[in-house]
C-alpha cells in the first residue's frame, strides 16, 4: 500500500527533521534510496528543483516524492504525513505544554540531538558532493571530469564574489550559477570530444 | 480572518525562496510590521519553540501564530496556506520534470546542479559547526557521528540515521540529569 507507506515515511520525517531545511536532507535521501523510490541521480534532481522552488523543502521533497510514486493522491499523502508532526506538536505547546521548551528534559534532549544533526548534514554533503565528481563506491570510482571543472569554477566565482565583492549568494542564485558553469563546462567538452 | 490568514501565509509560501530562515524574514515583515498580529517580542518566542521543535520552522510559525488568531481552525488555515503553492508549484514540476530532462541543455544544467546542491548542504552544514557547544561531549558525539556516517555510506550498511538522532537526544538527557544539578547557577 504505497499511499501509506509515503504517509508513514514522510510522517517519519516531519517527526525527526531537526536544524532546519538542511537537517532533513539526510533522512530524505535515506528514505528514498532504501526504498528504491528515487535513484541518486533523480535525487540530486530534486535537490536542485526544490531548492530553487518558493517554499519550505520539506513540502517540496514531499510532494515530488508522492508524485511520482504516487500521483496527485500520493503527493498530497506525503505532504500531509512531513506536516503533520510539526502540526500537532505545535499546537500541543500552544495550547496545553505551554512550558514544553523550558523543560529541562526536552532541552537536555534538544542539547544532544544539535551535534548529532550538524553531523548528518556534514556527512552527508560531503559524500553527496563524492558522489557528484563520481566516487560512487569504494571500488567504483569514474572521475567525472566535467563535474570536478563546475565544481572548482563554482568555487572560484562563489568565494571571488563572497570574499572581494562582499556580496551574499541565496541558495537560488547557486543553484541558477551551477546549472549556467553546467550548461557551458558540459558544451566544451563536448566540442573538445572529450 | 480565517481567509486571511490562508492568503497571508500562502503569499509568504509562494515568495520565499530556500526555505527556513529566510521565511523568517518575511514572516517578520508580513504578521509583525504589517498586520500587527504579534508583536516582536511575541515573535521571538516562536521563533524559539519553532527552532527547539522538530520540523520546518515555516510551518512550525504558521501553525503558532494560527492558533493564536483563531484556535485550531486557525492553525490549520495558516499551515495550509504555507503548504498549497509548494504543493501545486511541485506537484507541476514532477509532472514534467522527465520529459524536460530528455533536452540536452536542461540535462547539462542538471549537471552543474549537482555540484551547486552539495555545495548547498556543505554551506549550510558548516554554519550550523561554527554553532555547535565548544565543549568536549558535543564536539566527541560530531566526530563520531560523522565517521560513523561516512563509514556506513562507504561500505553500504544501511542504519538509519534516525537512531543516531535517538541516542543524542538520550544522552542529553542522561547528561542533564547527572549534572545539571551543579550547574545550575551557571545557565
Amino acid at each position: 500500500m504505497i499511499y501509506l507507506q509515503l504517509f508513514l515515511e514522510f510522517f517519519k520525517i516531519g517527526l525527526f527533521c531537526f536544524g532546519g531545511a538542511f537537517g532533513m536532507i539526510p533522512l530524505i535521501e535515506e528514505t528514498v534510496i532504501t526504498h528504491g523510490w528515487l535513484t541518486e541521480a533523480e535525487f540530486f534532481n530534486l535537490l536542485g528543483v526544490c531548492e530553487s522552488t518558493p517554499g519550505p523543502i520539506a513540502v517540496n521533497t514531499a510532494t515530488y516524492v508522492g508524485s511520482v510514486m504516487g500521483g496527485p493522491l500520493g503527493s498530497i499523502v506525503a505532504t500531509l504525513g512531513v506536516v503533520l508532526p510539526s502540526f500537532l506538536i505545535i499546537l500541543l505547546i500552544a495550547s496545553v505544554m505551554k512550558n514544553l521548551t523550558d523543560n529541562k528534559y526536552f532541552k537536555g534532549f534538544m542539547r544532544g540531538v544539535k551535534p548529532v544533526v550538524v553531523a548528518l548534514i556534514l556527512s552527508t554533503g560531503s559524500m553527496l558532493l563524492l558522489k557528484a565528481m563520481g566516487f560512487a563506491r569504494l571500488h567504483d570510482v569514474r572521475v567525472d571530469a566535467v563535474s570536478v571543472v563546475i565544481l572548482v569554477l563554482l568555487l572560484a566565482i562563489y568565494f571571488g564574489i563572497t570574499r572581494f565583492w562582499k556580496k551574499k549568494l541565496s541558495a537560488v542564485k547557486v543553484v541558477l550559477l551551477s546549472a549556467a558553469l553546467g550548461i557551458l563546462v558540459s558544451m566544451v567538452f563536448e566540442a573538445v570530444g572529450a | 480572518m480565517l481567509a486571511e490568514l490562508f492568503l497571508t501565509f500562502a503569499k509568504i509560501g509562494l515568495f520565499t525562496f530556500g526555505g527556513g530562515y529566510a521565511m523568517i524574514a518575511q514572516i517578520k515583515e508580513v504578521v509583525v510590521e504589517q498586520k500587527k498580529w504579534l508583536d516582536d517580542e511575541e515573535l521571538m518566542q516562536i521563533i524559539t519553540v519553532a527552532e527547539s521543535t522538530p520540523g520546518p520552522i515555516a510551518i512550525n510559525m504558521a501553525t503558532y501564530v494560527g492558533y493564536k488568531k483563531k484556535g485550531i481552525a486557525g492553525s490549520a488555515m495558516a499551515t495550509l496556506g504555507v503548504v498549497v503553492p509548494s504543493l501545486v508549484i511541485l506537484f507541476t514540476i514532477s509532472l514534467f520534470l522527465d520529459a524536460f530532462l530528455q533536452n540536452k541543455y536542461v540535462a547539462y544544467a542538471f549537471t552543474g546542479i549537482k555540484c551547486g546542491v552539495a555545495f548547498l548542504i556543505l554551506r549550510a552544514g558548516l554554519g550550523l559547526f561554527q554553532k555547535i557547544e565548544k565543549r568536549a561531549i558535543p564536539r566527541i558525539t560530531f566526530g563520531i557521528v560523522f565517521v560513523l556516517m561516512i563509514l556506513f555510506d562507504l561500505f553500504a550498511i544501511s542504519f538509519s540515521s534516525v537512531w543516531f538522532i535517538l541516542m543524542g537526544g538520550v544522552l542529553g538527557i542522561a547528561l542533564y540529569a547527572v549534572f545539571s544539578p551543579k550547574k545550575e547557577g551557571k545557565e
